[in-house]
């Protein structure tokens, strides 16, 4: 639509010189976002090229892909497997134990059980990541509150079969990958729910009803009708379970084994070690796999659900 | 209009209820903690139940300058992320242009990529560049993955705001500010408040970032960082975590009663 004859002030300037407008919108944010986050990206992607005197231990400001050869050793590629592992299986725990509490609260929670629902996501969202860890420690704690649980129930055995699981077990769940999956799952499971929630609200009642007067079952509504549709709901909150889990390195050190991820490997590089170049070609893995996530998930239509 | 009443299946509710006291229980644990008698270990239950632990938590020093500080990074970085992220979604909303999904990307970017890049990056950069680490370098890593918070509130609401408005109030001889001020500012308004309360919460619990961009300096989340792995008088932590909660629970709350029915604001149907 055209303004007839719009008033001489800048406002109405700009309202005709829209390219005007958008770079007045857009210059502060691209600014800041530009010089701010992708130069400092930048910068630390530069310095992965970089290399360290293994005797000085002085950065080396020559161009080298020596920090990249040593990347991919096999210890390092190790701790690669082992996070992007941890992340998938975190993606698809969290996925299931979401989809239900994301279907309950979209289609039927009215009334106060909508804000229950609604605090009960949002508040663990929102409440502190260290706050919600903390609460794990509590709960694993030998003394703590599950193994007291257990006990009551006479199921301590099914902990003990749990934790003699090789690799996988430990001497308690404190320590072993079951406990660091756990925190994990708790603490990245709100990021799954909303985005699912938010697609399962779009889908109308008249489609699910269509469905069902068609002749399908539930099961089969659900199979067919519901689950295509909350693909690109369920593929956004993966982007932040995977992402998230890729590049944490306080849940893993605090619950956890001794066998380190990705994130932890990239602190322990940049600080004691002082190995600036290993710390960012380190970390540059987690961003080259999350670019491809990003872009298969685009290609799910994941954006327009977020 | 729903005009069934819709039945809910067994295993749904169950597993809907199971999935929701497992997100409650544990912040309920953090609570219950903040009242044992027992400060040495997790013992559960608790051998006895006392009052004494929120005295001791609010005589202490170091916990009052960490949450100062917090607080003031979260006001500085929610004010600079509120500017941008309106600005950037006015942008996002209002034009179609060449290179308009990689601008999303590119504000989408700083929560998709791991905290622990972002943290690093702008440590490197402020070595490069010399910068001392302060409370202004905090501020920047947290307005930085502040602005997307902002942005999706805003621009929801911008898409169901009816660009028509804005024209007749510049039909209507207004100009750009009181048009600004009188037309576009109350239609997103609970938005921008609502993406601030988020965006203030987002900044005040951050850590992962913060322990690369703030030197010497403790938030309150560095603090607890620091109790989590070596604890000192355990409920003193606890009574710090109940109020971190409280803090954020009333944003929450206010964010769920701003939103709850936004739906149908007047005059805005496109």
């Amino acid at each position: 639509m055209q303004a007839a004859h719009p008033p001489s002030t800048a406002g109405a300037w700009l309202y005709r010189h829209p390219k005007a407008l958008l770079v007045l919108f857009l210059l502060p944010p691209l600014l800041w976002l530009g010089v701010v986050y992708l130069g400092s990206l930048f910068a630390l992607l530069a310095q992965s090229f970089f290399s360290i005197d293994e005797f000085s231990g002085t950065i080396n400001r020559e161009l080298t892909l020596k920090t990249y050869r040593e990347l991919f050793s096999a210890a390092n590629l190790d701790v690669i497997l082992r996070t992007v592992l941890m992340a998938a299986t975190v993606t698809v725990a969290a996925a299931i134990i979401a989809f239900p509490i994301a279907w309950f609260a979209a289609r039927y929670a009215r009334g106060w059980l909508r804000a229950l629902f609604y605090i009960g996501i949002m508040l663990p969202l929102w409440s502190s990541y260290l706050v919600r860890v903390y609460a794990w420690k509590l709960i694993l704690a030998k003394e703590g509150i599950l193994n007291w649980v257990l006990a009551k129930l006479h199921l301590t055995w099914l902990l003990e079969a749990l934790l003699s699981t090789p690799v996988l077990g430990g001497a308690s769940l404190s320590v072993s990958y079951f406990g660091t999956f756990l925190v994990f799952t708790y603490i990245w499971l709100p990021f799954m729910i909303l985005p699912i929630q938010a697609s399962l609200e779009r889908i109308p009642a008249s489609v699910l009803e269509a469905s069902g007067d068609l002749g399908a079952h539930p099961g089969h509504t659900l199979r067919h009708v519901v689950l295509p549709l909350a693909l690109p709901g369920v593929v956004a909150g993966s982007i932040f379970t995977f992402s998230l889990t890729l590049g944490d390195y306080i849940i893993p050190g605090i619950i956890g084994s001794s066998r380190p991820f990705i994130g932890e490997v990239v602190n322990l590089h940049q600080g004691t070690a002082g190995n600036i170049p290993m710390a960012a070609a380190f970390s540059v893995v987690p961003v080259v796999v999350m670019f491809i996530y990003l872009a298969l998930a685009r290609r799910a239509g994941a954006f327009n659900a977020l | 209009m729903r005009s069934r009443k819709e039945r809910v299946s067994l295993s749904l509710a169950a597993s809907a209820t199971a999935g929701l006291l497992f997100l409650l229980v544990p912040l309920g644990l953090i609570l219950l903690y903040a009242f044992t008698t027992e400060d040495k270990t997790y013992q559960f239950p608790p051998p006895g139940y006392t009052l004494e632990w929120f005295g001791v938590a609010w005589g202490r020093e170091d916990i009052r300058s960490a949450i100062a500080l917090s607080v003031r990074v979260a006001l500085v970085s929610t004010a600079i992320a509120m500017v941008l992220g309106t600005l950037a979604a006015a942008a996002m909303y209002r034009f179609r242009f060449f290179g308009r999904e990689s601008i999303t990307l590119l504000i989408i970017l700083p929560i998709a990529l791991p905290g622990i890049v972002t943290g690093i990056s702008l440590r490197s950069a402020f070595n490069i560049m010399d910068i001392p680490f302060s409370f202004w370098t905090i501020v920047l890593g947290h307005a930085t993955f502040c602005i997307v918070v902002v942005y999706n509130n805003v621009i929801a609401r911008f898409r169901r705001t009816s660009h028509s408005l804005i024209e007749a109030s510049l039909d209507l001889g207004a100009n750009g500010w009181q048009t600004f001020l009188h037309v576009v500012l109350p239609n997103i308004a609970t938005a921008l408040l609502v993406g601030g309360l988020l965006a203030f919460a987002l900044s005040f619990d951050e850590v992962i970032v913060t322990t690369f961009t703030a030197g010497q300096q403790t938030t309150l989340p560095i603090w607890m960082l620091s109790e989590l792995v070596r604890p000192r008088q355990r409920p003193v932590t606890n009574v710090v975590a109940v109020f971190v909660i409280a803090v954020t629970f009333i944003p929450i709350l206010l964010a769920y009663f701003l939103t709850r029915d936004t739906s149908d604001v007047n005059g805005s149907g496109k």
